[in-house]
């Protein structure tokens, strides 16, 4: 990607605050409550993902940073500036779709120009920074061709090259690797994260798929119910959630959680192994009744049920095949966890309690 | 700053003036692509409509400059009218007799052509003619073929002994025979409509379900009253209402097959409207005649308004 | 059941397929096949009883259109056909395209309301509306003109042509609009130069029913217009060409054919969509 010095060059003017914040923003549609109040700030350069189930109102956000959407309450700055009220043609952001709306009446270049021909660019220049997207996507043979003539990697390149031609400040990203089928995505992820090395544009993306999340997101911030339940690094959400929410979401398989009587006790399952060979340090044991163990190549599954409890309790423990620990369905082990292993969430509202570890 | 970036940083500066900000707002913008084609809509069918609904009340006639209220005075003289009653009987008659034919005759012709065999595509212009064509020319087609000395009818039916040496049916001067002619002229011309409306709706059942019922040992009788009739039934009623509002409302059959002739025995509300409003010069009369087919405009539109909440299409 | 009984049952449906769309075929298409045979037959021929009439017993001739063309104004109902069609279209396309986009696009209740309104619009017949044409066209001074059925066709063909493109309008996802608007168009923009010319399938299907309406329509012209020059197809053939007896069948089948033939060729490849615009999407 030589031709990015171009673009580093171009940045410098409209970077100075390539900052993106959303302030106490609401948006409600008829009855429900789509997005409840967030205040978020995506710094200059990050690469920000907001992660949540479906419905959680992470696209709402999105389109309404965009300027698709507007408001209920709150505010929109871009670098700087609050832009609530302006149309998306007045941000300066770019878009890609999780359909890429590509416009299927102009060829490759006519919807890579598109955004410039909009703001009116001498025809000299257009061809210019077309010619230098194409090239940094790879794409410069499918220049004349129709969209429906391309596969869907090829239309996401497209989609990618049209948002990076007009060097916005920043980028959206709705998804936009959904549509590729499992191989491809892997290696569209590792472009994407080099891509945006190499802009060092604010992107923000939205995604449901916790493994592209954590891949891909300098931070990530994990929506549920229109509400912003954490923001942090992926090392952060994942080893130090702030509710049963995120600590249930993030990880495969989720958080194992014991019910007590005003709390719940969490710990992953990768941290629950058996007692022999977390000895070191503080640690609590649990006596493990084995229903089912699942080989996994890397990892052993094991499924089973801590007893001595009031209410029978499922857990699961991971195991790394290098652990050559014998463990077979219907045995009762003990298995420990290390004390800093163990989280607390309160009953009632879900929050952590104690036991924060850096 | 490049000028490169000035022209892309230029549309942030050009604000939310008044265009603009009407350009964006859809709140404006809908309501003002719509204005246009709705006040159009109401000048040329809303008022023409209650113009008529006032007419229906006054004595308002072609030439006269003046126009009184007179009640229902109108109405009274309509009901009076054995005319009218026929007309109304007629109109009937017509509509019902060749809307059942029609859903019928459709259905059997959809299904035939559900499936695919050579040279289809002919079949199906064919088959389609009468309802392209202009009515007004495919009528004439058969006030031709309904000719009462050249009948082409007649001639075949005499050559392969169907009529007798004797018989030679004046198809548009008998009454009955004339009722006849108009109701298979109106079959003809919405026949194709009809079935290509369940034709499409026929298309549109995945195969899996034909293919399902099979293997759970459905014959193809039991397969077509059990799966596919309940599941084109929605689109059918389409059909059939359009049917039944050209049918009901239809002028150009009558006119050009009959005139409503012989001695008014064909006259439809449609025809006995024109011919009292138009060429009578009594617009009161005309228009009160012509909203009697308002009951079953309100009753189809009702049905469809029905149709539409229950399947969210319209 | 036997190889062989499952073959005769095979050809028994084979020949109820073949026998059912033999009729229909002859019912439907019949009257214009008798259209071609009167058209080119000698007028001693069409008037001999004894004559089989599906035979040409005399030559084909070409006497009848050269009637028509020569003596009838039949060139100039064709030519006054095309001019309101034409005009209608604009019309209705100025209208009914940004109608159609503005109902495709409003969410909510008043939204659905206005379409379905619109929708029954279609409903209302010319039989109900001539009768206060008949004295709107007479106060407007527009009797005898062919602008009085510019003015009045599109009351018809508006409501059907919003119909018509409010489904194309909906099939096109919405993703696309965004775009462009991030792309830096206005609202109204996206609609311009993006929305439009990928419906140009869509408003192409929209004239060609527009005017096909128009050459349909015949009661609104039998009743404004009266002088024969001023005839559209529709309203000069059944109006001009039949009196009293029929003694210009030659030409008058003639006629019906060359007015009714290439526009039913021409819908019936938009016939499909012409469904689905009367079904509004009840059919996927």
């Amino acid at each position: 990607m030589e031709a990015s010095a171009a673009a580093v060059e171009c940045n410098e003017n409209l970077n100075d605050m390539a900052t993106v914040e959303v302030r106490s923003i609401r948006k409600e549609f008829a009855e429900t409550c789509a997005v409840d109040g967030i205040d978020l700030l995506a710094k200059e350069g990050e690469f920000l993902v907001l992660l949540g189930p479906s419905g959680c109102g992470k696209t709402t956000l999105m389109r309404m940073i965009a300027g698709l959407e507007q408001p209920t309450a709150g505010d929109i700055v871009i670098g700087g500036k609050v832009v609530t009220h302006l149309p998306p043609r007045a941000r300066n952001i770019a878009m890609v779709f999780q359909s890429y709306a590509l416009y299927p009446h102009m060829t490759v270049e006519g919807n890579i120009s598109f955004p410039l021909r909009a703001a009116g660019m001498p025809r000299d220049q257009i061809e210019r920074k077309v010619a230098w997207a194409a090239k940094m996507f790879g794409i410069e043979r499918f220049l004349n061709r129709k969209p429906r003539q391309l596969s869907g990697g090829e239309r996401q390149r497209v989609a990618l090259a049209r948002a990076v031609v007009r060097e916005p400040v920043a980028f959206l990203l709705d998804e936009p690797l959904s549509n590729l089928d499992a191989k491809l995505r892997n290696s569209a992820r590792d472009e994407l994260k080099h891509l945006q090395r190499e802009l060092a544009t604010t992107m923000i993306y939205v995604s449901h798929d916790q493994a592209e999340a954590m891949g891909l997101g300098d931070r990530i911030a994990i929506l549920n119910q229109g509400k912003l339940c954490q923001v942090g690094t992926p090392q952060e959400i994942y080893r130090n959630p702030v509710d049963i929410f995120t600590a249930t979401f993030i990880g495969s398989p989720p958080m194992n959680l014991l019910e007590d009587k005003d709390s719940y006790t969490g710990f992953r399952p990768e941290d629950f192994l058996p007692k022999e060979i977390g000895a070191d340090g503080n640690t609590v044991s649990f006596p493990f009744r084995v229903t089912r163990v699942e080989y996994l190549g890397a990892d052993r599954l094991v499924y089973g049920a801590i007893e001595g409890r009031t209410a029978a309790t499922h857990v699961i423990s991971k195991m790394p095949t290098m652990l050559r620990t014998e463990v077979k369905a219907g045995q009762l082990y003990d298995f420990s966890v290390r004390q800093e292993d163990i989280a607390r969430f309160d009953r009632s509202t879900g929050a952590r309690l104690y036991g924060a570890r850096q | 700053m490049t000028s490169e970036a000035a022209a892309l940083a230029g549309k942030e500066h050009s604000g939310p003036g008044f265009w603009s900000s009407f350009a964006d707002n859809e709140r404006w913008l809908w309501p003002a692509m719509l204005a246009p084609a709705v006040l159009y809509i109401v000048l040329l069918v809303g008022f023409p409509f209650f113009l008529s609904i006032y007419y229906s009340f006054t004595d308002v006639t072609v030439g006269g400059r003046d126009l009184h209220f007179v009640g229902l005075q109108n109405f009274n003289r309509i009901l009076e009218s054995s005319t009218f009653w026929l007309a109304l009987k007629n109109t009937i008659i017509l509509t019902v007799i060749s809307q059942v034919c029609i859903l019928v005759m459709a259905s059997i012709l959809a299904q035939a052509l559900s499936v695919n065999f050579r040279g289809k595509w002919l079949v199906r212009l064919l088959i389609l003619l009468p309802w392209v064509a202009p009515i007004a020319l495919g009528s004439i087609g058969w006030l031709w073929i309904f000719d009462s000395i050249y009948s082409v009818i007649n001639w075949t039916g005499r050559a392969i002994g169907i009529l007798g040496p004797n018989d030679w049916p004046i198809w548009l001067g008998q009454p009955n025979l004339a009722m006849a002619s108009i109701i298979i002229v109106q079959i003809w011309r919405i026949l194709p409509l009809a079935t290509v409306i369940i034709l499409a709706g026929l298309t549109s059942i995945p195969q899996d379900l034909h293919d399902a019922a099979a293997v759970d040992g459905a014959g193809p009788f039991r397969r077509y009253f059990q799966i596919t009739a309940p599941l084109i039934r929605p689109i059918t009623l389409v059909a059939v209402l359009f049917g039944i509002i050209f049918t009901f409302t239809d002028l150009i059959v009558v006119f050009v097959l009959t005139r409503g002739g012989p001695y008014d025995q064909t006259q439809v509300l449609a025809t006995w409207a024109y011919f009292t409003g138009i060429q009578g010069g009594d617009l009161a009369g005309g228009a009160a005649i012509s909203l009697f087919l308002f009951p079953v405009l309100v009753a189809v539109a009702i049905i469809f308004l029905r149709f539409a909440r229950r399947t969210e299409v319209l | 059941m036997t190889p062989f009984s499952a073959r005769a049952g095979k050809a028994a449906q084979a020949t109820g397929h073949a026998a059912i769309l033999v009729f229909f075929v002859t019912f439907l298409a019949f009257p214009f096949a008798w259209m071609v045979i009167t058209t080119f037959k000698t007028t001693q021929d069409l008037h001999n009883v004894a004559n089989n009439p599906y035979l040409f017993n005399d030559p084909p001739t070409l006497d009848h259109l050269r009637t028509l063309f020569a003596d009838t104004a039949f060139v100039q109902w064709l030519a006054n056909t095309a001019m309101v069609g034409a005009a209608v279209v604009i019309i209705t396309l100025a209208l009914a395209i940004p109608a159609g986009y503005a109902l495709s696009r409003m969410t909510g209740a008043l939204g659905q309301s206005l379409g379905v309104g619109i929708f029954l619009t279609y409903l209302v017949p010319p039989t109900i509306l001539f009768i206060p044409f008949a004295r709107i066209i007479a106060a407007l001074g527009l009797q005898d003109s062919l602008w009085s059925l510019v003015l009045v066709y599109p009351s018809f063909t508006v409501p059907f042509s919003i119909w018509l493109l409010m489904g194309f309008f909906k099939a096109i996802p919405r993703d696309i609009e965004d775009a462009a608007m991030i792309d830096g168009l206005s609202r109204f923009g996206a609609f311009l130069r993006v929305v439009m010319p990928i419906s140009l399938a869509g408003i192409l299907t929209s004239i060609i029913f527009t005017f096909t309406l128009v050459t349909q329509e015949f009661v609104y012209g039998v009743i404004f217009i009266t002088a024969s020059s001023n005839y559209t197809v529709s309203v000069g053939v059944p109006t001009f060409l039949v009196r009293g007896d029929v003694y210009f069948s030659g030409s008058m089948m003639g006629a019906c054919l060359i007015a009714s033939v290439p526009i039913a060729i021409i819908y019936n490849f938009f016939v499909d969509r012409f469904v689905a615009g009367f079904t509004g999407g009840a059919v996927k």
